[in-house]
């Protein structure tokens, strides 16, 4: 067992963990932030997507020992509660989500590309979400869903770790 | 008494884009997917999976494992009693249909690479993984009835005990139904003084490939036992729980929280569940199990895997004279719940929206050692709808014509409606000449088939081709009756109810069971127009059989068409219920009692109540008329009396290089009638994300086994689900004619899209190459497969696919030159 501290959506937690423990499993099982999921096992799915340090990365591909003394920020941090990113905002105005499984990681992966290129084309969005699979869209609505959020300037001037620590 | 000074609703919810109510959870992360729930003391199960296709068990060690860390019990097949149940297949398309055994776990011998051995019970999934490792499973390995065709000839028997592979032959032939004349007849006039086009198509296998992994978690601890499944179908797996597990059907609860997905994937009783569901019973404490992606890929039932063999007859003129269909459909290792029925669904299509005379469908299933097949997206129609559509397209080339002009020769039109198929279906609307008009305008099909002629003339690298698919399905299973024809085990209705709550709001139960769909919002607005009531004040409820207890769940388009239709009925059915409470309340006579726009007035007067003020007058029940029950709820079941028709021209443009044999989508059009639409915000989502699945079949996907049977895409590494950057965005319109067969007038979308776009995309590759004497090339049409059909005539190719135009089965012509028998073929 390996000691980690970080900060999770703005909490500060703390626990033992097996080294190999990956980050969405600690997520799940120890701190019951199960609004990030698993989709498969090869880490080409993206549904697992969170933010360390303010960068998304595929949290199955992280070992929890890798994210000691670091920031994570899930899809339940995004905003505060009660509010929504705009980017959340977005997939619901644009319907660039159906049973909601690759959701969460979809969302956390076009803040990141719209963090790193706020006004991108459309090839530019279908290039930075290959990394994402969805069953359900077609992607046609999430390619929307990405334009509407950078058209309305939701380039995060403020990222979201720093939002829900403020 | 007025109505109350809340204006009700307006009645224009239908048909508003309204954004969906399932959403606000689900872009939070506030979801419960089955995997998400943590009970006290709750065990989680991994599974020991066979690593060969077709072996006996001969011997397993368990003991290891049971030694293991925090091990709670290890179980295997011989461990199973009958309280363990079996897997059942709902459908025998035969009476003399042969299905083997399907208990959840093997005793003696397993039947494909992935089928569990045994099973870990253990306090955390890590710890339970780690044991099913320490499992030895001494195998004697049996040779595997791997290849469909071989299999088809009792080669080698993936079940020896059974003495033959095939499962049942289910025949339709219009000249003894009656719907029709006798194809062989055409047939034989074709040959003769005619057009003949025999080709042979593969439908390769695919997996649904559900972004949520299945799971199920089994709570033994309540009076009821509870099961929560990522299930499509929580009514028909509770049935199933206590026909062959013996626990009573009322001390079951099944309930699918939130499910991710399911495109026909989850409709199924599975191995899992059942394993689940014993093992819990054993234990006594709460069991969970979560398969991984490589387990989904290989255990989860797969679609698809055919092979059809097709004879189109035909006048010298174009118009269509006969049809004859041929299949070998592989079942896989067992005969799943729906199982043979998925071809026999299509049965009735591949006439489709052509005005054949005379119709031969043959369907033989086969067992094989390969992962079960069942219900994917289209399930049946889409096979049919390539490979008619593919033909018309050979057609259209034999005849040295566009192939929209063949397509409308044959084509029902539109004052031809109701119209009886050779199938002997009754098509209730549609119009194919204003949809096709519309596609090809949206397309711009001309500029584009004279950018085509540019190219071609010019020997540019890159050519284009177009390709068209004017297809049509039936949906909104089923009626009953025609249920009942076809020997399946249920029927085909729906169940709703209509609750009014006393502070206003209302509580709808659907029997349908959402997984993506879109239900809590449609629904919500079909009740708001026909109550009268606030969108926002309609709560819908589905997916535990304690809350919605009567159902039939969500596959075949079935959802709104068959459970909207039973939704307005228990509406209606409020409304009458309230009727007479509202005329004791106005003094009035209760014939002279309306509703409208949410409110009961007295005919001719300004006098009315809302219909929430009479459902607080029920609540209390101090003033009723004598004789008046104090309640508005309602329930109502719907059988449809018939299926519904969509239709709709799909075209579609790619570039092909000749140099690479790499597809890239140019331009996607469709135009499909689904009827009147409830909400084309949701509509727009399921033709997208069918488009895309069909798509994939043409391009992208392939469940690929090895020569020992192991399937080799067993991940999204190999399994090529498409990503963003691998398609384009699409141009999605509608033309409407509404459905005759419910009042609503609405048709299914929830596989239009899928069963549409495989043969538009097929037939723009082959278009695409057609000057090289390219005439098929098997699915999907990956670069090598392109590249090896456009090089098959010179020293590029290396395989004889020598151009696929054979145009008989003739053995003097042969049907060897087939790109269809190129490599890579589910072996």
């Amino acid at each position: 067992m390996a000691r980690i501290e970080l900060t999770v959506d703005g909490a500060q937690v703390s626990d033992d963990v097996e080294p190999r423990m990956l980050l969405v499993q600690y997520l799940r099982e120890k701190l019951g932030k199960t609004g990030t999921v698993i989709g498969c096992d090869t880490s080409n799915c993206g549904a697992c997507t969170v933010h360390l340090d303010g960068r998304s990365v595929k949290s199955c591909n992280v070992l929890a020992v890798q994210a000691n003394g670091h920031e994570v920020t899930t899809i339940e941090g995004l905003a505060e509660p009660g509010s929504l990113h705009a980017m959340q905002e977005a997939f619901h105005e644009c319907h660039a989500l159906q049973c909601g499984f690759c959701t969460p990681g979809m969302i956390m992966q076009s803040v990141d590309l719209l963090n790193d290129n706020p006004n991108p084309s459309e090839d530019e969005i279908r290039n930075g979400l290959e990394g994402n699979l969805c069953r359900c869209t077609g992607y046609h609505n999430i390619v929307r869903a990405v334009q509407a959020a950078a058209a309305a300037g939701a380039t995060t001037a403020q990222p979201a770790a720093e939002k829900v620590e403020a | 008494m007025t109505a109350t000074q809340d204006a009700p609703a307006s009645v224009t919810e239908i048909g508003r884009d309204r954004r969906r109510k399932e959403d606000q959870r689900l872009i939070t992360g506030r979801t419960r997917w089955t995997d998400n729930i943590q009970l006290p003391g709750m065990l989680h199960m991994a599974m020991v999976r066979s690593p060969f296709a077709h072996a006996k068990i001969t011997a397993i060690d368990t003991s290891a494992a049971k030694a293991a860390t925090n091990v709670v019990a290890v179980y295997t097949g011989k461990d199973l009693d009958e309280s363990a149940g079996v897997l059942i297949n709902a459908w025998a398309i035969t009476t003399d249909q042969v299905a083997p055994d399907h208990p959840p776990i093997p005793a003696d011998r397993v039947s494909f690479a992935g089928e569990i051995v045994a099973v870990v019970v253990a306090r955390t999934p890590a710890e339970a993984r780690d044991a099913a490792e320490l499992v030895d499973v001494d195998y004697e390995e049996l040779p595997a009835a791997l290849d469909l065709k071989e299999a088809a000839e009792d080669k080698v028997l993936a079940h020896p005990d059974l003495g033959t592979n095939k499962s049942a032959l289910w025949v339709f032939d219009s000249g003894e139904a009656g719907t029709g004349g006798n194809v062989e007849d055409a047939i034989s006039k074709a040959r003769t003084d005619g057009i003949l086009i025999e080709r042979e198509y593969r439908q390769q296998r695919l997996i649904p490939a559900f972004m949520e992994p299945r799971s199920v978690v089994v709570d033994p601890t309540g009076e009821q036992l509870t099961m929560w499944s990522a299930t499509q179908i929580p009514h028909i797996l509770r049935f199933a729980l206590a026909a062959t597990t013996g626990v009573p059907e009322s001390k079951i609860r099944v309930i699918a929280p939130d499910v991710g997905g399911g495109f026909g994937g989850k409709l199924q009783v599975t191995p899992e569940e059942w394993t689940a569901w014993w093992v819990a019973r054993q234990v006594h404490k709460p069991v969970k199990y979560t398969e991984t992606r490589s387990e989904s890929l290989m255990a989860a039932h797969h679609g698809r895997d055919q092979w059809q063999k097709l004879t189109l007859a035909a006048e010298k003129d174009g118009s269509v004279t006969g049809l004859k269909v041929e299949l070998l459909a592989d079942l896989g290792s067992h005969v799943a719940i729906v199982g043979g029925g998925v071809p026999v669904l299509g049965a009735f299509m591949f006439n489709s929206i052509y005005k054949f005379p005379a119709y031969h469908f043959a369907c033989q299933t086969v067992l094989t050692n390969k992962t079960w097949t069942d219900a994917y997206r289209g399930a049946g129609r889409p096979e049919a709808t390539y490979a008619i559509e593919r033909l018309m397209d050979e057609l259209a080339v034999e005849l040295g014509v566009d192939p929209l002009e063949v397509r409308e020769k044959n084509w029902i039109k539109h004052e031809e409606f109701p119209f009886t198929t050779v199938a002997g279906l009754e098509y209730d609307s549609g119009n194919y000449e204003e949809a096709t008009a519309k596609a090809k305008a949206n397309f711009g099909y001309d500029e584009l088939r004279a950018e085509q002629k540019r190219r071609r003339d010019e020997n540019d690298p890159v050519q284009l081709g177009i390709g068209v698919s004017t297809f049509t399905e039936m949906c909104g299973l089923a009626p009953s009756r025609v249920l009942g024809q076809l020997n399946y085990g249920a029927g085909g209705w729906e169940h709703a109810s209509v609750r009014m709550l006393p502070t206003g709001t209302v509580e709808v139960v659907t029997g349908a069971s959402a997984h993506g769909q879109g239900h809590e919002t449609a629904f919500s607005q079909i009740v708001a127009d026909r109550l009268g009531v606030r969108f926002e004040d309609v709560e819908i409820l589905h997916g535990d059989t304690q809350v919605s207890h009567k159902g039939l769940d969500t596959y075949g388009s079935r959802s709104l068409v068959v459970g909207g239709e039973a939704l307005v009925k228990a509406a209606d059915k409020v409304i009458e219920k309230a009727k007479p409470i509202a005329a004791h309340m106005l003094e009035a006579n209760v014939d002279d009692i309306e509703f409208k726009e949410g409110r009961l007035g007295v005919r001719g007067t300004d006098q009315g109540v809302a219909l929430a003020e009479v459902a607080m007058a029920a609540f209390a029940a101090h003033d009723l008329p004598d004789g008046v029950e104090p309640t508005l709820d309602s329930d109502a079941t719907y059988d449809p009396v018939n299926f519904n028709f969509p239709h709709g021209t799909h075209l579609c443009a790619v570039e092909v290089d000749t140099e690479t044999g790499q597809v890239k989508m140019r331009k996607y059009t469709c135009v499909d009638d689904i009827g009147n639409v409830i909400n084309p915000l949701i509509v727009a989502g399921q033709v997208h994300g069918g488009l895309m699945q069909g798509i994939a079949q043409a391009l992208f996907e392939e469940a690929v086994h090895d020569e020992s049977g192991t399937l080799v895409s067993a991940s999204f590494v190999d399994y090529l689900v498409p990503t963003a950057a691998d398609t384009i965005s699409f141009d999605v319109d509608h033309n409407t004619t509404p459905s005759l067969t419910n009042t609503l007038g609405t048709k299914g979308v929830g596989e239009a899209g899928t069963i549409a776009s495989t043969p538009a995309v097929v037939n723009a590759v082959v278009d695409a190459v057609r000057a090289f004497g390219v005439s098929d090339i098997q699915m999907p049409c990956t670069p090598e497969r392109v590249w090896r059909a456009i090089h098959a005539g010179d020293a590029g190719g290396a395989d004889p696919t020598t151009g696929g135009a054979a145009p008989h089965f003739d053995e003097s012509t042969g049907h060897e030159g087939q790109t269809d028998r190129t490599d890579g073929a589910g072996q």
